[in-house]
């Protein structure tokens, strides 16, 4: 009986974030559309909302090509592998005080250990594909991955050590204690956490392993069809994963005035995150690899411990 | 112990999405540093100065709108100009006042193209759209005088096609204001980008010394100190009534070619201001310019040369007397340009060729000719 409930929990979850997954590629497209003076897709359904939806049966009735020269299992694994944690980060993710899947005491570790194994599928796909660019792409994605999660994990730190707990639901419930949503206290971490999270997604203007004007587009170059669909719903899922954990930490996660039912305010504060993603999408030039290797070890890194110290000097002395 | 490495050799085009069409690189890379690039042209060549030996004198227009077909205007303007001199022909004044109104608007589409498109490459979404949006206003403009958008063959042996439909000049003239509006915006939007200065300042240095010795023009010789323009030098056509500077960049790396460019483009405004109103009224075209094909010139030959957006373009023709050319010979900036990427892009990393192939504005018709 058990089983069955983690089955049906598990299915409705993929099918939700499928749903999350069309309409936030949806609503990118019309961000930066009219960020573009253009109207975005309009063609299928009001507003071109089946226009994802008409792009994904299109990607599925292709045909299924793989290179003669890839490696032929780690070529069809590594889709896979891109998603599979992509996914079951949701798991821990706290919707509201009452709606979550797991409620695990290391939340935040468990979220940080799992995502970072996205990184595994994109060098898998890059390498198996036998193709210079893909090569390219999967070495500069995984360099800008590595880099980029001490940053990212160091500036959660800080939220950790004011909160003293790992698990997300306890997480915001400090926040309601102290009457303060954590981006306050914590302002340079969260722009420390902001930056490594767009890198971390590989997004412009860190989107260096996909890099379409240098790299064609990177590591997925040689994937068609549904496989490529699959990389796209990693990294869009991904990044709903990482706008949620940024929900939870810096913005008091469900919390807000409550005419609104806590999960949509959740909801709403990560689409305010998403937004960001796509709005420096449309605004920004792409960095060059040097300057961001830099960048994360020599501003980001010294300023995530900085961070660290001055929390836990403040905590100490003031007893919060 | 040392991890054993390889320089690999990489293929970049001619179907790559910054090659700008078919160019090719040969690249040998160790890492992501170019040790060796090799360019590969030729892949649009047509033989178009062949073409022209069995062609009139006239037919040889449209093939010219085909070289650089971002600055066809130019193109057309060099070919009659040099042919009007070999015949010794008086230019009305109007043609010459709209030879110059659809040059310099040409010329400002021709750069705008090469800003959103360079930016794209840089990694930049957005201004691509924005300046084809520009760009579509001075089409307008262009396709109301000459009835197409971009290979106009506009520029007729001794004037142009048709005069200015009515109303027109006014329309440039608004067309004009809206468009300095909005370079000064992009201008904000992406200059002063502390990503986009990172990428450009200090990249693809081109000395003076080497602008010069391997036949530069246009913008990147100016942006690399080098003040020579030849609508200043030896005004052709009547750029010697016009006030207009020529803006020039000490720095010669990527970020000064691009506000060379820049400017320019304020610089064209200006000119096209001035030339709205100074028109006067008259013929738009030579009297015997308007019904002949069949031109035959006396004997002799004539190089005639002008600035091009993208820099000198010369056409070199000889008549034996006959209906057609003996021979033209074509100098296309974009050829004379690329030719210094191969020992500038030694030691760079890949995204910096990107950065200085792109600030080269080349167009491929005009390479492979």
């Amino acid at each position: 009986m058990e089983l069955l409930m983690m089955v049906v929990y598990a299915v409705t979850v993929l099918m939700l974030l499928l749903g999350a997954v069309t309409y936030s590629i949806l609503f990118e497209r019309k961000v930066i559309g009219y960020m573009q003076v253009r109207h975005g897709p309009n063609r299928h359904g009001p507003f071109g909302m089946l226009q994802t939806i008409a792009d994904v049966s299109k990607l599925l009735m292709k045909e299924d090509v793989i290179p003669k020269a890839a490696d032929r299992p780690i070529f069809i694994l590594a889709p896979v592998v891109a998603f599979v944690p992509a996914f079951a980060i949701f798991a821990t993710i706290a919707w509201s005080e009452n709606i979550y899947a797991a409620d695990l005491n290391i939340g935040v570790l468990y979220f940080i250990g799992i995502s970072s194994i996205t990184t595994l599928g994109v060098i898998m796909g890059g390498w198996s594909s036998n193709n210079k660019y893909s090569l390219m792409g999967a070495m500069r994605g995984v360099a800008q991955v590595i880099s980029y999660e001490i940053p990212l994990v160091l500036s959660i730190v800080g939220v950790v050590i004011l909160a003293g707990t790992l698990n997300f639901r306890e997480i915001v419930l400090y926040q309601e204690t102290i009457g303060l949503w954590l981006i306050i206290p914590q302002f340079l971490a969260f722009l420390v956490y902001m930056i490594a999270a767009i890198a971390e997604l590989n997004r412009s203007p860190f989107d260096l392993p996909e890099a379409e004007s240098e790299l064609v587009s990177g590591y997925h170059t040689e994937y068609s069809g549904f496989r490529f669909a699959f990389f796209m719903l990693a990294e869009y899922t991904y990044a709903l994963a990482i706008s949620a954990l940024a929900t939870t930490l810096f913005l008091g996660g469900w919390l807000g005035p409550a005419f609104l039912p806590g999960i949509v305010w959740f909801l709403l504060k990560m689409c305010g995150f998403m937004f960001i993603w796509f709005w420096l999408r449309a605004t920004l030039p792409r960095a060059r690899v040097d300057h961001l290797m830099g960048f994360g070890w020599k501003v980001l890194i010294p300023l995530a411990l900085l961070n660290i110290v001055v929390t836990a000097v403040i905590k100490v002395w003031m007893g919060w | 112990m040392s991890i054993r490495t390889e320089q690999m050799t990489l293929n970049m085009g001619p179907q790559h999405p910054s090659t700008h069409g078919v160019f090719r690189l040969v690249l040998t890379i160790e890492g992501e540093t170019i040790v060796k690039a090799e360019p590969v042209i030729g892949y649009l060549h047509r033989g178009s100065e062949k073409l022209a030996e069995n062609l009139l004198y006239t037919q040889f227009i449209p093939y010219t709108d085909r070289l650089d077909y971002l600055n066809a205007m130019t193109n057309n303007y060099i070919y009659c100009a040099g042919v009007e001199e070999l015949l010794d022909w008086e230019i009305p004044e109007r043609a010459e006042y709209l030879r110059v109104l659809v040059m310099e608007l040409n010329r400002i589409a021709s750069h705008l193209v090469w800003w959103g498109t360079f930016l794209l490459d840089i990694g930049a979404l957005s201004p691509f759209l924005y300046a084809f949006r520009d760009r579509d206003l001075i089409l307008d403009r262009l396709n109301e005088i000459s009835g197409a958008r971009m290979t106009f063959n506009y520029v007729r042996i001794g004037g142009v096609k048709w005069d200015a439909p009515d109303g027109w000049i006014e329309k440039v003239q608004e067309t004009v204001k809206e468009v300095r509006e909005n370079i000064h915006e992009y201008d904000r939007l992406v200059t002063g980008n502390e990503i986009f200065q990172a990428r450009t300042i200090g990249v693809g240095k081109i000395t003076q010394e080497d602008a010069i010795n391997w036949g530069l023009s246009g913008p990147i010789a100016r942006g690399s100190g080098l003040k020579f323009d030849l609508r200043k030098e030896e005004p052709y056509s009547i750029y010697d009534r016009f006030d207009f500077d020529v803006p020039t960049f000490q720095e010669g790396d990527v970020y000064a070619r691009y506000k060379t460019r820049i400017a320019e483009m304020h610089e064209s405004l200006k000119i096209i201001e001035q030339a709205c109103a100074d028109i006067p009224d008259g013929e738009y075209i030579h009297k015997k310019g308007k019904r002949i094909m069949m031109i035959k010139p006396k004997p002799g030959e004539v190089y005639k040369r002008c600035e091009a957006s993208k820099g000198e373009i010369g056409v070199y023709i000889v008549s034996d007397g006959k209906t057609q050319p003996y021979r033209v010979k074509l100098r296309r900036p974009s050829f004379v340009n690329v030719q210094i990427l191969q020992d500038y892009l030694v030691g760079e990393p890949i995204a910096n060729l990107v950065a200085i192939f792109g600030s080269l504005d080349i167009v491929l018709g005009e390479v492979d000719a």
